[in-house]
């Protein structure tokens, strides 16, 4: 909310200046945004009147003015502005004026003397643009400082308010809080009734009277809307950051400001009937003041006469009876309507009015009727006209019960001492009624503070006014116990921390992707859609992390890096049913690799990375579930990769992960020159390790044999490591493979693998014929459950 | 018998032109091979007459040594030359950078994710974590904000459909967290925080539609405003070791605190925005079944980047969601 200072003055008696004040409200809880000075610090510039115009001798453009500035003798400006003329009142600034940017001197322009500057409002800072001399009231005073007469020494202040501070979104309201927080007095004009000049009388039924508890309206006739709004009036609205449009609707928009009551002026000519308060019936549908065609739903709170609804109560005015400089009745309407009646009302409409904004968030009931009554005043003041009588059909008002406050209660949440001398100062500055019995305050909210009904809303306020910086940091005293800290599951650190001594950089992508990764690249057809997505290329949740590593890899190639390795930890989304209505979120580690597997460099060849490379650093994810559980990669296939060089991940028999090289279509697509290869683990499956458990340590050492064997080209060599494992031959300690050939010698789809040996027996040491015995039985194995031959 | 000690300078003259191992075997073998002059004067004793024999024999042995120490010196001499000869082939320049490999790095958030969470840690608060993808009743209603409240404005919020919202702060997992704790018959005091993302439809120079909060809560017997303030006014100083830093609350808004606060920070002579918090709003205990008579509770949020980019001097919160490696790369 925006408004000026100086208006705020006039109606609360504060001495504290401009800085001082803002700060008091931003530390009392209405936050002070933004404070402006109307104008730019100028001075010496003087209402001036130009009496007479020469052209200048020696100049087009120039005129050269003789000009009243309220001294003894009219002086002598130069002056190029094309509106100049004799009669015209503008400010001009005088010898010695600072203007900004400018400091006004006597000088000789092509030859004539000129003793000043007349004005536009962009030289005084008024504007940014201006194309003349800032045109004044012809009863503008002469001589008197433009300041003063412009009322420029002001600020306009912006408030940021909570939506719990409808009380404060009135002039008087924050008046009201002014003298709540400094102890000030407030000044506010007492608000007579206007008795009514005429029996005229428009009828209204208030059909329902929960949702509208209060209704007054009342007719004005003989009304002249041709009559220019006051400056007084234009200055306090502008500065309210309201346009003036016409008097009638100028006054109820001064009224909303000045009392926070949003009022409504139909035209009363455009009226037919009697004035109903009801819920929209079936069908019928609204043209709003702004032109916007409403379809009317049925919770939709309307003001309707016999042709209609005629304004969505609360929110906006209809076009068919408005208000125009035309007009020369009027209906006046001020209503209390529920805060829940018109809440998310307009916002479903795509409107916030002045209007909307204070009945959602509550406006004070108490005031309805002083508010018709003011503006029946300041109308009749204005543009002259007859009252009539005031209708007002009254329901049942909200009833603010009182509020108990513990003294004991208040002290032991703040953790502060509080006297009760002092809260009841602090109620009383409030405004609040109460009584005290034995340290309970029992409090009755003001029927403009929506936001009291309960004890800790009253500790809040006690809180505010007391002073936030009052409360000092005090350390919380409690009793310690230590955290569990389980051993078997590892903190997801230890996988950042392991990609990070692979080589990887993190990166942090948005959860939300373009929806072309989702079906084409990772072959989801039903990702998660966002309803109202920031952008287009937004607007889906991912899946998989392995769009957002792709679109970073582009990025940083496109920034001239040649080689990149780049993790992500987070979360990707699923439909968690076929319904689509719950959601599963899985935490994945992800990871791409792309050019050469080391920084260039003369130490080592820049070779691009290779699939074993990258299983590396996958295996080194997986050491500690693989410590517990049987780990496999399987020969699978997946849309985003190459089909010879993908493998599914599995631990004991799940699937939880791929590793692969990216498929080259999509090598293509993203016009990767170099290998890129990605990888993806789900990381709650990964996490549970081996609490360690001490074995003997063989004092005999172990024997190694070497062993080759040939086998089928397409046979996976996990398959006979699997087997080996299974059979659990006596006295073999472990198998590696060391070398695997393909080629002269071995015949054509068959490989050979050499395979060293290791045996040991934890009781003696093996003789030759152990070990032979062993290699048989494994070779043995190979030859049953592999189809090997030994290698000749 | 012929006195043999003019041997002894022509034996160090031989060995000293000796240039190699070779050489010097063979100049070896003409004192004391086989055939030697030595060799064969000791063999030419045996021709003396018992008087004569030892006198000539000492003479020769003092002859002999002193050709083999020769010898021996100068064995070691070219033992030595041979071996630094090869130690020069060998030598390196050992200022060559080393076999590189690449090194990666956490993201700048993470690091902060970290700090704070250690930081906790050690006063004893547990890391918790709530879903993204949020009911409303969760993201909103649970926390004392109905449908149609127009506390429901201040928060920008993506929907997936009219029932889930992307998460708009932390504040549900407090209530998923409380929750959780009755049915598992824990009591307070319950101490968390539970840091993630959060999203809200805003993108500009200083908002992202992704960013990450934490949230804290504490809930006990005996907790007040004022030691809210002081946790949290800890926990700055500490985060950006520097004692002087004050924390400031101005008085704010939210359902589901009261009274509620607005963080502020001193920072460079001024004061920064850093989050919110307040005390546990009553309706909110009572969504959980928790008395709010015994207990009280205080709950604050804090921006993530905002701490970063303080913490690190980073002036543009697009940096942490670009993910330019020369960006990112300066956190190593």
């Amino acid at each position: 909310m925006q408004f000026s200072e100086n208006w705020l003055r006039s109606l609360v008696g504060t001495n504290l200046d401009s800085q001082a004040l803002s700060h008091a409200l931003t530390m009392a809880g209405l936050e002070v945004e933004d404070m402006q000075p109307v104008a730019a610090p100028f001075t010496k510039v003087v209402v001036a009147k130009i009496i007479s115009v020469e052209k200048h001798p020696d100049a087009d453009r120039l005129q050269v003015c003789s000009v009243d500035v309220g001294l003894a003798q009219p002086i002598q400006i130069v002056c190029g502005a094309a509106n100049a003329r004799a009669g015209l009142i503008a400010p001009c600034a005088l010898v010695g004026a600072q203007l900004p940017g400018i400091d006004i001197k006597q000088a000789k322009v092509r030859g004539v003397e000129s003793f000043g500057m007349m004005c536009s409002s962009k030289e005084l800072g008024l504007t940014a643009e201006a194309t003349g001399l800032l045109e004044l009231d012809s009863l503008a005073p002469v001589g008197q400082d433009i300041r003063q007469y412009l009322d420029l020494d002001d600020h306009l202040l912006t408030l940021k308010l909570t939506p719990n501070r409808s009380d404060c979104l009135s002039l008087t309201g924050i008046a009201r809080d002014v003298a709540a927080i400094t102890g000030a007095a407030t000044c506010f004009e007492e608000i007579k009734s206007e008795p009514s000049d005429t029996a005229d009388r428009l009828n209204a039924v208030v059909a329902e009277q929960q949702a509208c508890p209060r209704y007054c309206g009342r007719l004005i006739t003989g009304v002249n809307a041709q009559v220019s709004t006051p400056a007084w009036m234009v200055k306090r609205l502008e500065r309210s950051g309201l346009r003036s449009i016409n008097v009638l609707v100028d006054v109820t928009n001064y009224v909303l400001l000045a009392l926070g009551q949003p009022m409504h002026a139909f035209d009363s000519a455009k009226l037919s009937g009697d004035i109903t308060v009801r819920f929209a019936q079936k069908n019928e549908s609204l043209r709003l003041l702004n032109e916007q065609e409403v379809s009317l739903k049925s919770d939709d709170l309307v003001i309707a006469d016999g042709s209609g609804p005629i304004a969505l109560a609360g929110i906006m005015g209809g076009q068919s009876t408005s208000v125009d400089e035309t007009s020369t009745a009027v209906f006046l309407e001020s209503a209390y309507f529920t805060p829940t009646v018109i809440a998310g009302k307009a916002r479903r409409l795509g409107l916030c009015t002045d209007s909307s904004y204070r009945f959602e968030r509550g406006v004070d009931f108490a005031n309805t009727r002083l508010a018709l009554e003011y503006a029946t005043q300041l109308i009749k003041q204005l543009c002259g006209g007859k009252a009539g009588e005031v209708t007002e059909c009254l329901g049942v008002l909200p009833n603010r019960l009182p509020v108990k406050l513990r003294l004991s209660r208040l002290v032991s949440v703040l953790g502060i001492p509080f006297a009760e001398e002092k809260v009841a100062q602090l109620l009383a500055q409030l405004g609040f009624t109460y009584t005290l019995e034995q340290s309970v305050f029992t409090v009755v909210p003001p029927s403009y503070r929506f936001d009291i009904s309960i004890e800790e809303d009253l500790i809040e306020e006690v809180a505010r006014l007391h002073g936030y910086d009052h409360i000092p940091a005090q350390a919380p005293v409690a009793t310690l116990s230590m955290l569990e800290a389980p051993e078997a599951r590892a903190h997801q650190a230890v996988l950042r921390n392991r990609m990070v001594a692979a080589g990887y950089q993190e990166l942090v992508n948005y959860s939300f992707v373009d929806e072309a990764w989702e079906s084409d690249l990772l072959a989801n057809p039903r990702p998660i859609k966002l309803k109202n997505p920031i952008a287009s290329n937004l607007s889906v949740m991912r899946s998989s992390l392995w769009g957002g590593l792709l679109d970073s890899l582009v990025y940083n190639l496109n920034r001239k890096q040649d080689r990149a390795m780049l993790f992500e930890l987070g979360a990707s989304y699923h439909y968690a049913t076929a319904q689509q209505t719950s959601f599963t979120e899985t935490t994945r580690i992800a990871g791409l690799a792309y050019g050469s597997a080391k920084p260039e460099q003369w130490a080592a060849a820049a070779d691009d990375v290779d699939f074993f490379e990258i299983k590396a650093h996958v295996d080194a994810l997986l050491s500690d579930a693989s410590a517990l559980l049987p780990l496999s990669y399987e020969k699978a296939e997946h849309s985003a990769l190459h089909p010879g060089q993908t493998a599914q991940i599995l631990l004991d028999g799940k699937a939880i992960g791929w590793l692969g090289k990216l498929h080259p279509k999509w090598q293509q697509h993203y016009n990767l020159t170099k290998s890129t290869f990605l990888f993806e683990l789900d990381v709650d499956a990964i996490l549970n390790r081996r609490i360690p458990a001490y074995q003997d340590v063989s004092k005999l050492l172990p024997v190694r044999r070497d062993l080759a064997v040939v086998v089928d080209a397409s046979m996976p060599v996990s398959t006979m490591m699997a087997a080996i494992k299974k059979a659990a031959i006596p006295m073999l300690m472990d198998v590696a493979l060391f070398d695997i050939y393909q080629g002269r010698g071995v015949a054509e789809n068959k490989k050979s693998l050499a395979l060293s040996v290791l045996m040991h027996d934890t009781q003696k040491t093996l003789t030759d014929s152990d070990a032979d015995s062993v290699m048989a039985n494994l070779l043995q194995l190979l030859q049953n459950a592999c189809n090997a031959t030994l290698r000749n | 018998m012929t006195d043999l000690s003019h041997l002894i300078p022509q034996a160090q003259s031989d060995f000293a032109a000796s240039a190699n191992m070779n050489e010097l075997e063979i100049a070896k073998a003409k004192y004391l091979g086989k055939t030697g002059l030595l060799t064969d004067a000791l063999k030419g004793l045996g021709k003396l007459s018992n008087e004569e024999r030892p006198a000539a024999g000492a003479a020769i042995n003092v002859v002999k040594q002193a050709v083999e120490a020769a010898l021996t010196s100068r064995r070691e001499a070219l033992l030595n030359a041979e071996q630094a000869k090869q130690l020069a082939q060998e030598s390196i320049d050992v200022s060559l950078p080393a076999r590189a490999q690449s090194t990666g790095g956490l993201h700048p958030v993470t690091l902060t994710l970290q700090r704070i969470e250690q930081l906790f840690h050690s006063i004893g608060f547990e890391v918790a974590t709530g879903p993204e993808i949020e009911t409303d009743f969760y993201n909103f209603t649970a926390l004392n904000i109905p449908e149609d409240h127009p506390a429901r404005a201040m928060h920008d919020t993506f929907y997936i459909d009219d029932a889930n919202v992307l998460r708009t702060h932390t504040s549900p997992v407090q209530i998923r967290y409380m929750e959780n704790a009755l049915k598992t018959h824990k009591t307070p005091p319950l101490k968390i925080i539970a840091p993630g993302r959060v999203y809200r439809v805003d993108s500009d120079a200083t908002h992202s539609p992704m960013f990450h909060q934490v949230e804290g809560l504490w809930v006990d017997e005996d907790i007040s405003f004022a030691n809210l303030k002081g946790v949290v006014q800890d926990f700055l100083q500490k985060f950006f070791e520097r004692d002087d830093l004050t924390v400031r609350f101005r008085p704010s808004f939210f359902p589901f605190t009261e009274p509620s606060a607005e963080m502020d920070m001193s920072w460079n002579g001024g004061w920064l925005e850093i989050g919110g918090c307040g005390m546990v709003h009553p309706e909110v205990f009572k969504h959980v079944n928790i008395d709010s008579e015994k207990y009280r509770g205080f709950a604050f949020g804090l921006g993530v980047e905002r701490l970063t980019m303080l913490r690190y001097g980073v002036n543009d919160l697009r940096h942490f969601f670009n993910n330019d490696l020369r960006f990112l790369s300066q956190f190593k």
